[in-house]
C-alpha cells in the first residue's frame, strides 16, 4: 500500500508540475528531465537490468532524431512519421550490432558499443545525404499541429510525461515477466543462467533491441523538441554517457532509478548553464564527472539503492511474520 | 608514386611507436588488474597539455617537457590507483566502467574549463626542423619521438621481464593472493604498474604534442587507438602492444593517403569492431 501512495504522490507532483512553476524556463526543465528520464530508463533494460554497459546507445537515440528530422526534411512528412521509422531502423540496427557484440563481455562489450558509435557518428558526418556536419531541420514555421513545434514546452512537457509513464509500463512488465527474470539471472551469472537452460544469447538480445527501440523514441521526441539534429547532438558520445550517468546515478536496475538522475542532473546542467554561459559547459562535465567518480567509489548502486536498503528490514521482517 | 608511399609508411611508423607506447601503459594495467581505463586517452592528452604549459611558461623544449610530463602523470596515475582505482577494482563491473569513465570527462573538461577548446600547437622551431634520409623527408619532432617511444616501451618490456621489480608486478598480475603470501604486497606492485602506465601516457603526449594537435578532446580518439591496439596486440603484452601499435600507424597513414584524412579513424573502429567481433576468444579475459 504505501507504494501506491507514492506513485500518487509521485503521479501527482509530475502532473501539477509545468502549472505550478510556470515559467518557460521551469517549464522546459520539466520537459527536459523527462525526456532524459526517457532515454536514461531505455538504457536501463540492458544496462541497468541486463548488466550489458551499453556506452553506445546514441546510435539509437540518432537513428530517431534523424528519421524524425529526415521524415520532414526529405519527405516533406510529419516528423511524427519518424517516430514507427526510427523504431524499425533501430531495432534492425540493434539485432545487427547485438548478434555480435552482446556476445563480448563486460568492458569489451562497453568498448565495442563505443566504437559503433564513433565510427557511425563519422559515417553520418561524412554523409551528405544526412546533412553531413550541419545535420537537418525540423519545421521552421509549423504547418499544422502535426509537425509537433510548439514555442512553449508545456505541450512537450505532458506528450514526454506519457512516453516515459509508457516506457516504464513497459520495463515494470517486462521485469515481471520471464524475460526480466532471466536477465536477472544472466546477470547475477551468465554461465550459471546458462547451464539452468535461460537462452542467455536471445534474452540479451530482446532486451537490447527493446531498449533500443526506446532510446529512438527519445531521440525522435528530442529532434521535435529542438527542431534539428546534428551529428553532435544527435550522435555524439556526450549523450551516451550522459544517459548512462543518469541511470547510474539514481540506481541502474531500478525502476524509477533513471527517473531520479535525470531529475538531479537536468537541472545541474541546464542551470550551470545558464549562470555560467559557455565557459559553463566545461564545469557541468567537471561536476558530471566527479559525481559518478564519487557514486562508483562510494554508492556504486546508485542513490536510491541507498533509500531501498534503509526501508528493506522492515520488508523482510514483515516477510518473516506472514502466515 | 610508390616513393610517396614508403614516405607515408615511415611517418605511420613513427606515429604507431608512440602509440605503442602509450598503448603499453594501457596494457600493463589491464593485464595486471584486469581493469580497463577509460580514461586512459585524456591520460596522454593531460601529457600534451604538461609539455604545452611547460613550453609556454618556461620556453622549455622536449627535453625539459617530456621528463617533467612523465613525472607529473605518474603522480597522477598513483594518485588516481589509491584514491579511485583500489577501492573501484573489488566492485560491479558497472562501478569500473563508471569510476575510469567519470574520471576521463572530469580530466577532460577541467583541461576544457582552463585552456578553452580551441586547437594549440607548438612552435614549428622547438624541435628542429625537416631533414632528409635517403631523400625521404621526415620531421624532427616525428623522429624524436618515434624513436623515443620505441626505445621507451622496449626498456618498460625489459624492465617486466629482467628485473625483480618486474617479476614481483607479473607475480602480482598471476596470483595476487600467492604473490602476498611470498611478501611481495599487491597494493604497491598495482600503484607502481599504474604510476608506469600513466608515465608512459605522459612521455608520449609531451612526445606528440610537438606535432599533433592540442585539444582538450584528443583523449577520446587517443583512448580508442589505444584500446584497438590492445586487443590486437593481446591483453598484457607489451611487445604486442609494440607491433600492434606500429601496424596501426600504418594502417591509419595508408588508409589517410588512399581513402581520404576524414576516413582514416572509420578504418581504424570498423578494424578495431571486426577483430572483437570474429576474434573474440582471444579477448575474453583468461578463462
Amino acid at each position: 500500500m504505501p507504494r501506491l501512495i507514492w506513485l500518487s504522490v509521485v503521479a501527482a507532483i509530475a502532473i501539477a508540475y509545468p502549472l505550478l512553476l510556470s515559467s518557460p524556463f521551469q517549464q522546459r526543465l520539466g520537459a527536459l528531465v523527462l525526456l532524459y528520464a526517457i532515454a536514461a530508463s531505455a538504457w536501463n533494460i540492458v544496462g541497468g537490468y541486463a548488466g550489458q554497459v551499453s556506452v553506445g546507445h546514441v546510435v539509437f537515440f540518432g537513428c530517431g532524431a534523424y528519421a524524425a528530422m529526415g521524415s520532414y526534411a526529405k519527405f516533406g512528412l510529419s516528423p511524427l512519421f519518424g517516430i514507427p521509422g526510427g523504431i524499425v531502423v533501430a531495432v534492425a540496427l540493434a539485432a545487427i550490432i547485438g548478434v555480435p557484440t552482446l556476445r563480448l563481455s563486460g568492458h569489451y562489450f562497453s568498448m565495442a558499443t563505443i566504437a559503433v558509435a564513433e565510427t557511425m557518428r563519422l559515417i553520418v558526418t561524412n554523409t551528405d545525404w544526412l546533412g553531413a556536419a550541419v545535420g537537418l531541420s525540423g519545421p521552421t514555421v509549423p504547418r499544422n499541429i502535426f509537425d509537433l513545434s510548439f514555442l512553449s514546452s508545456l505541450p512537450y512537457y505532458y506528450l514526454f510525461l506519457a512516453v516515459l509513464v509508457i516506457t516504464l509500463l513497459i520495463t515494470w512488465w517486462m521485469t515481471n515477466s520471464r524475460m526480466g527474470f532471466y536477465l536477472r539471472a544472466i546477470k547475477d551469472s551468465e554461465r550459471a543462467a546458462r547451464s539452468l537452460g535461460a537462452p542467455a544469447s536471445r534474452t540479451k538480445l530482446y532486451a537490447y533491441m527493446l531498449s533500443a527501440a526506446l532510446t529512438s523514441v527519445a531521440g525522435a521526441l528530442y529532434a521535435m523538441m529542438f527542431g534539428f539534429v546534428d551529428p553532435e547532438s544527435g550522435l555524439g558520445i556526450l549523450i551516451s554517457v550522459k544517459i548512462l550517468i543518469m541511470a547510474a546515478l539514481g540506481g541502474a536496475g531500478l525502476l524509477f532509478g533513471p527517473l531520479v538522475g535525470a531529475a538531479i542532473l537536468v537541472p545541474l546542467e541546464e542551470i550551470s548553464n545558464s549562470w555560467l554561459g559557455g565557459r559553463g559547459a566545461g564545469l557541468t562535465f567537471v561536476l558530471y564527472g566527479a559525481i559518478i567518480v564519487v557514486i562508483a567509489r562510494f554508492q556504486p548502486g546508485g542513490l536510491l539503492s541507498l533509500f531501498m536498503r534503509r526501508a528493506k528490514p522492515k520488508t523482510d521482517t514483515g516477510a518473516g511474520h506472514a502466515p | 608514386m610508390s616513393f610517396v608511399l614508403v614516405q607515408v609508411i615511415v611517418g605511420g611508423l613513427l606515429l604507431g611507436a608512440v602509440y605503442a607506447l602509450f598503448s603499453s601503459g594501457l596494457t600493463l594495467v589491464w593485464g595486471m588488474m584486469n581493469i580497463v581505463n577509460f580514461a586512459h586517452g585524456d591520460f596522454v592528452m593531460l601529457g600534451m597539455y604538461v609539455a604545452y604549459v611547460v613550453y609556454t611558461l618556461m620556453g622549455g623544449g622536449p627535453l625539459l617537457g617530456a621528463p617533467l610530463a612523465t613525472l607529473v602523470l605518474a603522480t597522477v596515475g598513483v594518485v588516481v590507483y589509491f584514491a579511485l582505482i583500489r577501492d573501484i577494482m573489488k566492485g560491479p563491473m558497472l562501478a569500473q566502467i563508471l569510476g575510469t569513465f567519470g574520471l576521463a570527462l572530469l580530466l577532460r573538461y577541467s583541461v576544457f574549463w582552463w585552456f578553452g577548446a580551441n586547437f594549440l600547437s607548438m612552435p614549428q622551431n622547438i624541435v628542429g626542423g625537416t631533414f632528409a634520409v635517403a631523400g625521404l623527408r621526415i620531421e624532427a619532432s616525428r623522429l624524436l619521438a618515434g624513436v623515443v617511444a620505441i626505445l621507451v616501451t622496449l626498456g618498460l618490456h625489459l624492465l617486466l621481464t629482467r628485473t625483480s621489480l618486474g617479476s614481483k608486478m607479473l607475480a602480482v598480475a598471476e596470483d595476487a593472493t600467492a604473490a602476498q603470501l611470498m611478501g611481495i604486497r599487491p597494493d604497491t606492485m598495482q600503484a607502481i604498474a599504474w604510476g608506469i602506465a600513466a608515465g608512459a601516457t605522459g612521455l608520449a603526449g609531451a612526445l606528440i604534442a610537438n606535432f599533433f594537435y592540442i585539444v582538450p578532446t584528443v583523449g577520446e580518439t587517443l583512448g580508442i587507438v589505444a584500446f584497438v591496439t590492445v586487443s590486437l596486440g593481446g591483453f598484457g603484452s607489451v611487445p604486442g602492444a609494440l607491433v600492434a601499435g606500429l601496424l596501426i600507424g600504418v594502417i591509419e597513414s595508408l588508409s589517410g593517403y588512399l581513402i581520404g584524412a576524414v576516413y582514416k579513424d572509420i578504418v581504424v573502429y570498423v578494424l578495431f569492431l571486426l577483430f572483437l567481433w570474429f576474434r573474440p576468444q582471444g579477448l575474453m579475459g583468461k578463462m
